[in-house]
């Protein structure tokens, strides 16, 4: 039985991601569309010319500061669900202070509205932290309510903002590309695509919350009270305050994934429909990464590709874009049930070990059982 | 406007808005006493408003009046399969509760929107042509004041729904069947022990909820949407959730907690209608359900208790 959590988690991620494309093949077949051209139409979407490369990277960018955002809060037990209401908050904070200070050189006035956006969502973080911490309540439907709070308070602020700042009653006017994250370098290098700054500070924030969570005292902090608050608390770190700041550090990256939307990607706020759903992209990010920051830069790869080749399915094999999700969410669902995945290894592995007892013949390979094996026997 | 005329429009506004937000709960309540976290509801009631607007759709003009209803069976039924995707994660391959009804929430509308898409070549559907109306509760309705307020022009469905969570409330607490399901909610090992199915009962837990959080999706959509889109259900099933919670796992207070979310929804649409009320910003009504849930939770949750087994899975030693 020990032998079921055996495998590699990149296996089971790997074997998930291909069940959950089987699912979306499955469901192409049966609304009677052709997978194979379905799938193609979206690698060609998405990787087929330097344009479309780029948009797949400049799309990584939010994904991979959510997941990280939301791997920080896992660590600590806290299952944030109010990413998306954080980046949107991030997304108007930083966009808005661009907006009113155009007079400003943008070399100060772009890193602050960065940091004026991260600190929104530092906040839209905290506040459900704060709330399980002292008072028990589950982060998971605060962080859902504080969604709707952002979405609906957010709209309004835009619909409120100065006549002349809009060019319709949802849509403020575009800033100029010298005052915002636009790079032309970036832009050039991918035909014109909208990969900006914003890139460079994901991946940078990336690697920063791998060394603060795997290389500092808080970064242990954080994860011990994740996985026993009580002995945690027993060795004289205080719960309480750590699992506040691990949210405030997750809400602190989905408000930088915000500010990169506005400042990078859009360059103006419009009013949503739903809260953004890259928060909801990150934590399927998150999910598939199993708890690696290298998984997250490959997991976000991946469902950027999915996501912009999906923009392209319906008009190449019209399958609708839909569909792109419907296999996310499968993925995590393999994911979420691994144990499915990891029965089917067993069972392989075993088939394996029968057909080669039945051959009896020629010298033993060195397999995954054998070393099981031995690990057991020490 | 007079006293009568605005406690009736009040009234009748929140149990319509009610209604479906009971069911939901109700079905959370059965899931979770059984042990199983569910966070899908809201992907529940997703795919119980999909399948109740597209039988609308189909069938208004055979069997007219009648549609509604007979959408709610189809919410329903799509309710039950939808939801039998967390129970096999959650009973059966041992997955996190949060996480699988989180994919529930991905899903639901994902799926709907493509089928949606696939049926009818367009994002959301047409206006439905059969609603639930308003209703005149016979003989009740005749009562002077009290019959005007509370029983005429009034939400058939929710005093349905009413009823449903005494029902629920006697099938919980005094059958031998209720005494199973907690049971396997509180201590599966115990359970176990003698000589019940957990797998079985938490799977009917599960079930259950699929029906009604189906029902409360259709529901939804006949009543108040009108139509399908991926915008249709926009956080009453987690409404829902935290109305169970409010009501501490108890049908009647899961019930009596999603009246006082539907009263604070309806708001938001009767409220331009009101005395002092309409001097209100409007994106404050339209957040205030959402905001009383948070404070709700923060003033009751730390005072009532979930099912001890509530969200942990029972893996039966061989």
């Amino acid at each position: 039985m020990n032998k079921i959590n055996s495998y590699g988690t990149g296996l089971v991620a790997g074997l998930a991601v291909f069940f959950g494309l089987m699912v979306g093949a499955i469901i192409m077949l049966v609304s009677g569309f052709n997978p194979v051209t379905g799938y193609v139409s979206l690698v060609q979407s998405a990787l087929g010319s330097s344009l479309n490369i780029g948009e797949v990277l400049r799309s990584m960018t939010p994904l991979i500061l959510t997941a990280a955002g939301f791997l920080v809060a896992q660590s600590a037990g806290f299952f944030n669900i109010g990413l998306a209401g954080q980046v949107w908050v991030g997304w108007i904070a930083s966009t808005w202070f661009v907006l009113v200070n155009q007079s400003m050189t943008p070399w100060l006035s772009i890193p602050l509205a960065v940091i004026i956006g991260a600190l929104a969502g530092a906040l839209m973080g905290a506040l459900p932290g704060w709330l399980r911490a002292q008072f028990g309540a589950s982060e998971v439907i605060t962080t859902i309510m504080l969604n709707y709070i952002a979405l609906y308070g957010g709209n309004a602020f835009v619909q409120g903002l100065p006549k002349k700042l809009m060019t319709t009653t949802d849509m403020t006017v575009t800033l100029p590309t010298e005052d915002s994250l636009r790079w032309d370098l970036l832009a050039n290098l991918t035909g014109g695509s909208r990969l900006n700054i914003g890139f460079i500070i994901a991946i940078v924030a990336l690697v920063a919350i791998w060394f603060i969570m795997k290389r500092t005292t808080l970064g242990f902090e954080i994860r011990a009270v994740g996985l026993n608050p009580d002995a945690a608390r027993y060795a004289g770190m205080s719960a309480k305050r750590t699992a506040v700041t691990a949210m405030t550090i997750s809400g602190l990256l989905a408000g930088l994934a915000g500010a990169t939307e506005g400042l990078g990607t859009y360059l103006n706020i419009f009013s949503q429909t739903g809260a953004p759903q890259v928060g909801y992209d990150g934590m399927a990010v998150a999910l598939l990464a199993s708890g690696s920051f290298l998984g997250i830069f490959f997991a976000a790869l991946l469902f950027s590709i999915l996501s912009v080749g999906g923009l392209g399915m319906p008009l190449a094999s019209g399958v609708p874009t839909e569909l792109v999700s419907v296999v996310t969410a499968s993925i995590i669902f393999f994911i979420g049930a691994n144990y499915l995945i990891r029965l089917i290894l067993v069972k392989i592995d075993e088939d394996d070990a029968k057909q080669k007892a039945k051959k009896l013949a020629g010298p033993q390979k060195k397999g995954r059982n054998d070393k099981k094996v031995e690990k057991e026997a020490e | 406007m007079s006293l009568e005329t605005i406690l009736q429009l009040v009234i009748s506004s929140t149990l319509v808005y009610s209604a479906p937000l009971i069911f939901t709960a109700l079905g959370g309540t059965f899931s979770e006493r059984a042990g199983v976290v569910n966070v899908g509801l809201e992907g529940t009631m997703i795919m119980g408003a999909f399948a109740g607007v597209v039988f609308n759709l189909t069938f208004a003009s055979q069997f007219g009046a009648l549609t509604p209803w007979l959408g709610l069976i189809a919410g329903a039924v799509i309710g039950l399969i939808f939801s039998l995707l967390h129970a096999v994660a959650t009973v059966t391959l041992r997955a996190d509760h949060i996480v699988s009804g989180t994919v529930m929430n991905l899903m639901a509308p994902a799926l709907g929107v493509y089928l949606i898409k696939l049926m009818y070549g367009k994002g959301q559907t047409s206006m439905i042509a059969e609603n639930f109306g308003y209703w005149n509760v016979p003989g009740l309705a005749k009562i002077p004041f009290i019959g005007t307020i509370f029983f005429t022009k009034t939400s058939a469905t929710a005093w349905v729904a009413i009823i449903v969570a005494f029902v629920a409330s006697w099938v919980l607490f005094k059958t031998r069947f209720g005494l199973r399901l907690r049971s396997v909610g509180e201590n599966p090992q115990a359970a176990d022990t003698l000589g019940l199915n957990v797998y079985a009962l938490r799977y009917t837990g599960v079930l259950i909820s699929g029906v009604l959080g189906g029902i409360g999706g259709a529901l939804f959509a006949q009543s108040i949407a009108g139509n399908f889109s991926a915008s249709t259900i926009v956080g009453q099933g987690f409404m829902s959730m935290a109305a169970m919670i409010f009501g501490r796992w108890n049908p009647v207070g899961a019930m009596a907690a999603a009246l006082f979310f539907g009263f604070s929804q309806s708001m938001a649409i009767v409220g331009a209608q009101l005395p002092l009320l309409n001097q209100v910003p409007a994106v404050y009504l339209q957040v205030a359900p959402y905001v009383f849930t948070v404070l709700i939770l923060v003033v009751f949750f730390a005072k009532s208790k979930a099912p001890a087994a509530d969200g942990v899975n029972y893996i039966k030693s061989v």
